[in-house]
């Protein structure tokens, strides 16, 4: 006969004022198994766990039922305190008496005849719990991260500082990301290039970096501790052992592209570096667009080239990374305007966005740092600014705010009218937000001291008059229209997420929100993490972000898998599937159904009748199985079953609640 | 030819006459089959739904109810008026989110209310998305070529967008297309969809002479022989308070309004007298005297070429 003790908690009021604590220890008191109950105010305390150790020994339980709150808060809280009395950690079952019980409820009298239903099915379970025991498994010491922008550069950096080996995949020919293609950072306005390519630099000589540039990840096989990572290599079509980067062949070079670093304004070679500060500063044929690949002749860059460094042939090349914990640091998009007919669906030429404006104020850009017109080349005087195109509207773009924006566009008017003499800059807007350290002091400096035009409210309408361009909106301080005529109108576009994103987020088997971004494991507590093990979040992949908190951010991913990486073993779970062989039928099912890859067949023989006979059974890899029972449902033969959840467990509960 | 359940509306009966006379006209060429509905009445518009809540819906539900398709033969609801279409796909919606107002829209019209499924369809949206610029291009026989429109669609054909939803509510362009496959030049320009103060017509009209100067402005200004609409309110208004708009302006304004479906006749070489175009207040004298230069030089050009 088991010997269950069971506590109940008040969780102070949070249980104790819908369920009538009093009635449900005289009710548990009545259940056959249960030895001891007591009542806690808060049984996770010092205190309340202190009294649980106790009663283990005086009353010699053998067996732990708590009746608090969601397993998920406290279950292993528990576990430990069992264990420390003496107990297998797994003769334990939490009855939810507080979010599927009092916080759901309002009705005491009903609220506690489910609680006291509740702690019967815990009592029923937990009498048919058995011990369970877990074993360990290496960790390979290593990290992959991908995306070579802030978040992957620092991330990378604080792993590598830390001792362990870092691979660093990025699918564009060079590091850098958006950061390198930014002017000035607020609210410092020191130069982006100056405070990243220093850091580009780094990575390139941290001996224990390796860099993996215009590569990809395809595929992600493995667990926490071992990742097997197959990673694509795309063709350079240039043998970067040998490229200099001396930038011969794109002076040489006849075929001109759109370049994308500079946002479409500039033009770059087909075979190209894609900026001066390139990481690595090697060169990459674009094959679309060279002359070579589409017409089969031209190979000037291969005549011009000393090095001999020009492999037309090469093929794409995929190598396998072993690694114990991967950081997705893959970044964001900007919103494409053109939903918005409004403002002329993206078809006027001086009509821009933020990252465009960005390429034409900086001094590496196509325009060399002088704010022109990308229509005529023309200096605008009067430039306007709309703030929140795509972010926080629900009809055409996005629902949230993408935080970043106030503050840009309050630079991008500091730098136009100091670039611009007399110019005239305003802004439209629905509201300012400049939580961030000095953030609100920059956007003072940009109204007091430079004389930016806020005026609140939304833009109706753009449309082109002689050459110039009318912005019709609204001011809702005034209550009246505002009709402004202006040569360059500069759209603040929202942060969005990879166009590729859930694509990104199904090969790491982590999850990703509604609007695309990959999703944290708990918005406070677990800001890192995702719900896959061994697998953090830096940047913008995970929403909106600007540099400062990237940068945080990253950091505090890379110090996640560095305290994974510093492990020698991790434990695995307990609670995994298990196979009864002699009811299984080896239909294989439920290898059909495991996510982690955990079922594989194997033959066994037996001895039936005098003879020997050999057959196909399921077999579950104990490192791999996460315990999600997906397999005992498909199982037709309930052979398959999830320990400390078993079927005989499942329905103990189901006679308790239903008998 | 396809069949669409008609519902003209009243001011396709009054001011708007030349509306109904040149669509009923054009349809057929343009396979369009109109069935119009028995005892239609007022679709709640303007005076009804400004006076009663109740009884703009009311007078909205009698009219689907009349529409639903009988004995097994589906037919959309075509609306050319903007007003009637509006209203009545407002009250389809409303009356299908909120069943407390239903049952007392219901007990209103003393009978259940069964146009839910009804689809109501504009005109320009029929024109745009089931006959398309390619069948209305193959039945111009007189392409309007150097003909420069300006399509104005006013504030109800494509707003509320979660009412409407077959167009850009910012930027539309159907009317635009269907102008284009005439051979006319849809410009480019900046009101087609503002407001022109139709409502405030009789109670506001210093407003609305400076809204419709606004629009004339804008069309004159991005060179358009002529403005095309399909709001019998629009036209109506932009028609006849050119006068109001002129001195709104400070300076002289006669911009021909046209129906999409006077339009599409001439391009379909339908007889002027079939169009009804002598019945607007604004001449179009004008602008069939540049048709007809240009269909002159165009068959000089042909001679001179062959």
């Amino acid at each position: 006969m088991p010997r269950v003790g069971v506590f109940i908690c008040w969780c102070g009021s949070n249980i104790a004022g819908t369920v009538d604590i009093a009635r449900v220890v005289e009710a548990v008191a009545e259940m056959p198994q249960v030895v001891h109950v007591e009542d806690n105010k808060y049984t996770c305390s010092e205190p309340g766990q202190a009294s649980i150790r106790k009663a283990v020994s005086d009353h010699r339980l053998d067996r732990v039922v708590v009746a608090a709150c969601s397993p998920r808060m406290h279950e292993n809280t528990f576990r430990k305190t069992i264990a420390a009395a003496g107990l297998n950690p797994y003769l334990l079952e939490v009855a939810n008496l507080r979010e599927q019980c009092s916080w759901v409820h309002e009705d005491k009298e009903a609220a506690t005849v489910k609680a006291i239903d509740l702690v019967r099915m815990a009592v029923a379970k937990v009498c048919r719990h058995v011990p369970l025991f877990t074993s360990q498994s290496p960790v390979t010491k290593r990290a992959v991260v991908i995306g070579g922008g802030i978040a992957g550069i620092q991330a990378a950096l604080d792993i590598a500082d830390a001792g362990h080996e870092v691979v660093l995949v990025e699918r564009t020919p060079s590091l850098g990301g958006h950061m390198a293609q930014l002017d000035k950072t607020f609210p410092t306005l020191d130069c982006s290039a100056c405070i990243l390519t220093p850091k580009m630099v780094e990575v390139a000589q941290h001996p224990k970096i390796t860099i993996y540039a215009y590569s990809e990840v395809e595929k992600v096989d493995g667990y926490v501790g071992n990742f097997t990572v197959t990673i694509r290599r795309k063709a350079r079509s240039v043998d970067e052992t040998r490229c200099t980067g001396c930038g011969v062949c794109m002076t040489r070079c006849p075929s001109n592209v759109p370049n994308e670093f500079d946002v479409g304004l500039g033009k770059r070679k087909a075979i190209y570096v894609p900026f001066p500060q390139a990481v690595p500063n090697k060169a990459t044929i674009d094959r679309e667009h060279c002359i070579y690949y589409q017409r089969g002749r031209c190979r000037i860059c291969e005549r011009v080239c000393e090095a001999k460094a020009i492999v037309f042939d090469q093929p794409d090349e995929l190598i396998e990374v072993q690694a114990g914990a991967i950081v997705a640091a893959t970044g964001y998009a900007q919103f494409d305007h053109s939903v918005y007919g409004e403002y002329g669906y993206g078809q006027y030429p001086d009509v821009i966005t933020g990252l465009e404006f960005e390429r034409l104020v900086c001094a590496s850009g196509p325009t060399e740092g002088k704010i022109k017109r990308p229509s005529d080349g023309r200096i605008p005087e009067t430039v306007v600014f709309i703030k929140c195109v795509g972010s926080r509207d629900e009809n055409k773009g996005v629902s949230y705010c993408s935080r970043t924006c106030c503050m840009y566009t309050a630079k991008h008017a500091i730098l136009t009218r100091e670039k611009i003499p007399g110019s005239r800059v305003y802004i439209f807007y629905m509201d300012v937000r400049t939580a961030g350290k000095g953030y609100e002091e920059f956007y003072r400096r940009a109204t007091e001291e430079y004389g930016a035009r806020y005026v609140r409210g939304r833009v109706s309408r753009i449309y082109p008059k002689g050459g110039r361009l009318v912005v019709v909106g609204e001011d809702t301080i005034l209550g009246r229209k505002a009709v402004v005529e202006a040569d360059m109108v500069v759209l603040a576009a929202a942060m969005v997420p990879q166009p590729d994103a859930g694509a990104i987020a199904r090969t790491l088997g982590v999850s990703y929100d509604q609007d695309g971004f990959l999703t944290e494991a708990h918005p406070k507590l677990r800001p890192v993490e995702t719900n896959t093990a061994g697998v953090f979040l830096a940047g913008a992949c995970q929403g909106p972000k600007d540099i400062p908190d990237t940068v945080a951010q990253a950091s505090a991913a890379a110090s996640k898998a560095a305290a994974l990486l510093c492990r020698e073993a991790l434990e695995t779970e307990a609670m995994i599937a298990s196979v009864d062989e002699s009811r299984c039928s080896g239909c294989l099912w439920c290898e059909a159904v495991c996510p982690y890859k955990a079922i594989t067949a194997k033959t066994i023989t037996e001895r039936v009748r005098g003879k020997n006979v050999s057959r196909t059974v399921a077999e579950v890899n104990k490192s791999l199985c996460h315990g999600c029972g997906a397999c005992t449902v498909a199982c037709r033969d309930g052979a398959m079953n999830l320990l400390g959840f078993t079927n005989q467990q499942i329905l103990a509960e189901v006679e308790a609640v239903c008998l | 030819m396809r069949t669409y359940a008609y519902y003209p509306g009243c001011s396709l009966e009054g001011t708007a006459k030349e509306y109904d006379r040149s669509l009923r006209a054009v349809a057929p060429l343009l396979g369009i089959h109109l069935a119009e509905l028995h005892d239609w009445s007022c679709c709640g518009s303007s005076a009804a739904h400004a006076t009663s809540h109740h009884l703009g819906l009311a007078l909205a539900a009698r009219n689907l109810n009349l529409a639903v398709p009988r004995s097994g033969q589906p037919a959309d609801l075509l609306v050319p008026c903007a007003m009637c279409y509006n209203r009545l796909r407002v009250t389809a919606r409303e009356l299908a989110a909120d069943p407390g107002l239903r049952a007392d829209v219901e007990t209103e019209i003393g009978a259940p209310f069964a146009g839910g499924p009804v689809k109501t369809r504009a005109l320009p949206e029929v024109l745009w998305k089931d006959v398309g610029p390619e069948a209305i291009s193959q039945a111009v026989v007189h392409p309007l070529d150097g003909l420069k429109i300006a399509c104005y669609y006013g504030c109800l054909l494509v707003r509320p967008m979660e009412a409407t939803g077959w167009d850009d509510a910012e930027d539309p362009k159907s009317l635009d297309d269907i102008v284009a496959a005439t051979g006319a030049e849809p410009v480019v320009w900046s009101h087609k969809v503002e407001c022109c103060g139709g409502g405030l017509s009789i109670s506001r009209r210093e407003l609305v002479g400076k809204l419709v100067a606004d629009i004339l402005t804008a069309a004159q200004d991005a060179g358009a022989d002529a403005i095309v609409t399909a709001c019998p309110m629009c036209h109506a208004n932009l028609d006849t308070r050119q006068g109001l708009a002129a001195a709104a302006a400070g300076r002289p304004l006669a911009v021909p309004v046209l129906y999409i479906t006077q339009l599409l006749g001439l391009a379909c070489g339908l007889p002027e007298r079939k169009l009804s175009l002598r019945s607007h207040l604004t001449s179009v004298g004008p602008l069939l005297a540049k048709i007809r230069d240009l269909k002159n030089q165009a068959q000089a050009a042909g001679e001179g070429g062959s």
